[in-house]
């Protein structure tokens, strides 16, 4: 593993830490891995990300990796998606699976509520148009089936279809035949994830990370 | 007046008790009186007295052991009927205090009789009362939410209990000592016996008040699972106090084997209900043929367990919760929808009568105990034992939310230390001590019963209006969707996914290769069939539309649908327009088709079938009878449900016409009633219809016979068939000649109504000699 100049770094994490609310040993820890998947270059590619063994056997592994080349998930109007990125991004979008702090107040609760279910929304709905559409839908449940053959396949649309209907007559209500229900939008969404307490649920405990033991694993 | 019949044979029945115990003595001395009259003639040899032959005789004392028991167990029953019956005292007061009244009364009236009162012996309470609660409790554990907050239920559990005992205990010895002469003979391992005997929370309690009271789910899971997991360390404790309070000290070496006992006591408690739970899953493989015992697997697999981790002084109930859990999810996965529901309706019944009848004995025991009242030493436990709970909780919580993600609140805290209720199993234990060695042992009865009294009475009492004072939060009566569940699956596989790109080999990761250990070896072993291959995602659809066919089918479908099933938005509504629409079929289990395909004839076949002979060993749905309203009702609710059903067609309905236009639409557009909603999955309703017919001939049998001769495959999904005479009837719903209906009625077949239920499937064949008289 290459050491780092400890002084310009240190700076650096100081306003990474600022932006995306990491403590600083939390930023050395995924720093180091983000080297390690990179192979010491600058900025990471999907291949980088491919070359986890771990990931092969995750049916929405093309999605995560996705995530994180999406403009939409670290800039604020970004649109589209990039090549490669590069530490800042990287740590922008593993900020989305941080816990909330201790005390926080109800409005900050209800922000980082909706930048996750946005970070989620974002996932689903891959043409960007603002609205999950009944398609896309059906892709998220198929690839979640994926493991499953073609019964998978089959029964995935009839699922999709039925949570489509829910969503829309719990957000719309009763529908004139000749209606057409366009497609799950960002309020919609959060409505019918209200459920699920995905500001606690989403988050992963960074600090305890011990990178070295699998540096042996995947430094080639 | 209900209520005046009821204590009517209430007082009836307890006045049989009473007689009772006191004809139990006398056909004792009748049979001794008469047996040596007989022996006073022995020197006549085969000359006996010749007695009128005995047309009727009493002979109570055959049938004394089950005949008693029975009582109790009616009496039991009875008195929880009763409950229901006032309405006012049961939202005031919760059961199992009423119960232990009843006890009181009960135990006071045979006292006044001059009968002694049965005391709850401990072996009865041990191995017949307290397995079915705890494996109705086991079984039924929510296993996500155990899991999530284990480690916060462990320190509750362990050092809470391991303080608790220590406290009060040392406290208590302390008093002892300090009082002076008439409590000198308290020595300490004696208290710090009784202190982890009464510091154990009681699950029998804890579920009797938490039940009626709904709070969420954490604060039940957490105190609900304290009181289970504690069971470890109270066995152990108490061993340990009671194999060394005879010697009278304790070394370094014995708490060091103890540490050991408790590792092997809980660990081993878990690995014998895990096989025996496994043991069962594989049983439960083969149960395809033989459906009526399959339950019986379920609980004698599980006694077993239990049986079996106390033959060795391990802790029981861990075997047995272990053994419930371990099997659920496969057992599940085999075993009929009936099987299903009659262990959940097995398991709450018998929980329920152990439950009231500990209560009650409770109470009886009570009166009939030997007492031995000491102020001092009665009310020093019941303040240490309050006190103790308070710290204990508070400091734990103060040390676990360093490492909680949802911290837990002081309203949380305050819940968790009121709802640590004590309950029968102290009771049992300290009756188990010996009097020999434990020459305090009747003290230690009376206080202990206090405390049980305090907890239940007091807490059990103002827990309710704490509760709604204090605001917590209750529990949350949703069903879970389908869209949760989607995206809960969809959160799980994203959250291992980050974790891997972390490097991080944290909880979901963990979690994930559990899964697909799991899928990968366990389930091929255990599940029968192509079941084992399912998805979660796909099971759970699949249950839920389960769920949504039956409730739709017994709701009869006048009723309001269940609101899961968008009755307001269609595919249409949802599809994007296209001009050839693919409608895919997808394919579904054999065995998944039979199981639906059953359940809707079984509810919705109603006619006039021969009644075939009862066989013990097969199950066969009971002939529906029908009465000539039920017949005209059920018309009606057709009529209104094919007004809803108008909702699921993919092509918009036709204008109310004339029924000919009606039927010629119908007739010629096969696509019509094609089913294309929530139940896609399912692969169904490719409906052929009947050709029209005038309204006036109807010959259904002749319709039917032609219907049987069209080939069908089952590959293809499920077909259905509508018969135009459905329509027919419907439209004649005032009117109708009671000659034509009869014939109707008589050939009525099931699809006719089955249609109705957009959820679905029907018969392939039509079989004409089903529907024949």
């Amino acid at each position: 593993m290459g050491s780092f100049q400890s002084l310009p770094d240190d700076h650096q994490y100081r306003t990474l830490s600022q932006k995306t609310g990491f403590s600083l040993e939390q930023i050395a820890i995924l720093h180091n891995r983000f080297k390690q998947l990179s192979q010491n270059e600058e900025t990471l590619r999907r291949d980088d990300l491919k070359t986890i063994q771990d990931l092969e056997s995750n049916p929405i592994r093309y999605q995560i990796i996705e995530a994180f080349f999406d403009r939409r998930n670290f800039q604020k109007d970004g649109v589209g998606s990039v090549e490669e990125i590069g530490f800042e991004e990287f740590l922008t979008v593993m900020s989305y699976f941080r816990a909330p702090a201790h005390r926080i107040t109800e409005e900050q609760k209800e922000e980082m509520r909706r930048a996750k279910l946005r970070f989620l929304f974002n996932m689903h709905d891959t043409d960007n148009d603002g609205t999950i559409t009944l398609e896309e839908y059906r892709h998220v449940v198929e690839e979640l089936l994926s493991r499953s053959g073609a019964l998978g396949r089959e029964t995935a649309k009839g699922i999709a279809d039925a949570a489509m209907l829910e969503v829309a007559s719990i957000s719309v209500g009763p529908m004139a035949p000749d209606e057409f229900y366009e497609g799950i939008t960002f309020e919609q969404f959060l409505k019918i994830l209200k459920g699920i307490e995905i500001e606690t649920r989403m988050h992963i405990r960074f600090l305890n990370m011990d990178t070295t033991v699998l540096c042996k694993q995947h430094c080639v | 007046m209900e209520l005046k019949m009821f204590i009517l044979v209430l007082g009836l029945l307890v006045g049989s008790l009473m007689p009772l115990g006191g004809a139990a003595s006398s056909p004792d001395t009748g049979t001794g009186h008469g047996g040596s009259h007989g022996n006073k003639n022995p020197g006549n040899g085969t000359t006996y007295s010749k007695k009128p032959f005995p047309v009727l005789s009493f002979d109570y004392e055959h049938v004394r052991l089950p005949f008693e028991i029975s009582l109790w167990v009616l009496l039991a029953s009875l008195m929880k009927l009763g409950f229901h019956l006032i309405p006012r005292v049961s939202s005031i007061v919760p059961e199992s205090c009423l119960l232990i009244v009843v006890g009181l009364l009960v135990g006071g009236l045979i006292k006044m009789v001059g009968e002694d009162p049965p005391v709850l012996e401990s072996k009865i309470f041990f191995f017949y009362l307290l397995p079915p609660i705890i494996l109705d409790a086991g079984y039924f554990m929510p296993i996500r939410q155990f899991t999530e907050n284990l480690g916060t239920i462990l320190m509750f559990a362990v050092v809470g209990t391991l303080w608790n005992s220590f406290f009060v205990g040392g406290l208590l010895y302390g008093v002892c000592q300090l009082e002076g002469h008439k409590l000198a003979y308290v020595d300490l391992l004696s208290c710090l016996l009784f202190g982890s005997i009464i510091s154990a929370v009681d699950p029998v309690a804890v579920l009797a008040v938490f039940e009626e009271i709904h709070i969420n789910e954490l604060l039940h899971i957490l105190v609900f699972g304290e009181s289970l997991l504690n069971d470890a360390v109270t066995v152990v404790l108490y061993h340990l106090f009671e194999e060394y309070s005879s010697v009278g000290s304790i070394t370094f070496m014995d708490v060091f084997l103890g540490i050991v006992c408790f590792l092997v006591v809980s660990l081993g408690g878990i690995v014998v209900g895990a096989i025996y739970g496994i043991l069962a899953a594989f049983t439960s493989r083969f149960t395809s043929h033989t459906r009526v015992i399959e339950p019986l697997f379920v609980f004698v697999y599980s006694y077993m367990a239990y049986l079996s981790a106390e033959v060795f002084h391990l802790s029981g109930i861990m075997a047995l919760i272990a053994c419930g859990a371990v099997m659920r999810p496969y057992v599940e996965a085999n075993i009929s929808h009936k099987s299903h529901t009659t262990i959940k309706y097995f398991l709450k019944m018998w929980s329920s009568v152990s439950d009231t009848l500990i209560f009650i004995f409770l109470g009886v025991s009570t009166v009939a105990g030997p007492h031995q009242w000491n102020w001092t030493f009665v009310v020093a436990t019941v303040i240490f034992c309050l006190v103790a709970r308070v710290l204990g909780v508070v400091g734990l919580t103060f040390v676990i939310n360093k490492f909680r993600i949802v911290k837990l609140t002081s309203k949380d805290q305050f819940i968790i230390a009121y709802g640590g209720l004590r309950g029968a199993i102290a009771f049992s234990l300290v009756y188990l001590l010996n009097p020999k060695h434990f020459p305090m042992r009747n003290m230690f009865l009376t206080a202990i019963i206090t405390v049980i009294f305090f907890t239940v009475f007091v807490q059990g009492m103002t827990i309710r209006p704490l509760v709604d004072l204090l605001a917590v939060k209750k529990k949350q009566e949703t069903k879970r969707s389908i869209n949760e569940e989607i995206h809960t699956q969809f959160l799980d596989h994203l959250l291992t996914g980050i974790e891997d790109i972390c490097g991080h080999y944290g909880h979901h990761h963990w979690k994930d290769k559990l899964n697909r250990f799991n899928k990968k070896y366990v389930k091929k072993c255990l599940i029968a069939g192509e079941r084992s291959k399912e998805p979660q995602l796909i099971a759970f659809y699949h249950k839920m539309e389960m769920k949504q066919a039956i409730e739709l089918v017994e709701s009869g479908g006048g009723a309001k649908l269940p609101s899961a099933l968008p009755s307001t938005v269609s595919m249409q509504n949802i599809q994007p327009k296209k001009p050839s629409q693919d409608r895919a079929l997808p394919q579904l289990s054999k065995a998944r088709e039979e199981e639906i395909r059953k359940i809707l004839r079984t509810n919705l076949q109603r006619t006039r079938q021969r009644l075939r002979s009862y066989n013990r060993h097969t199950l066969i749905a009971d002939p529906y009878e029908d009465g000539w309203n039920e017949m005209l009702l059920k018309r009606k609710k057709m009529k209104e449900l094919e007004k809803k059903m108008n909702n699921y067609l993919t092509v918009p309905a036709p204008p109310p016409d004339s029924p000919t236009i009606t039927r010629a639409r119908l007739a010629s557009d096969p696509q019509a009633w094609g089913l294309k909603s929530v139940t896609e999955s399912i692969p169904t309703i490719k409906v052929d219809l009947a050709s029209p017919q005038s309204p006036e001939s109807v010959n259904v049998v002749d319709e039917f016979s032609k219907k049987g001769s069209q080939p069908k495959e089952e590959e293809g999904g499920l077909t259905m068939k509508v018969p135009s005479p459905a329509k027919q009837r419907k439209d004649k719903t005032p009117d109708e000649e009671p000659q034509q209906r009869l014939m109707r009625c008589l050939s009525d077949p099931g699809p006719a109504l089955v249609f109705v239920s957009p959820v679905l499937l029907c018969l392939t064949k039509v079989h004409s000699r089903q529907y024949a008289m």
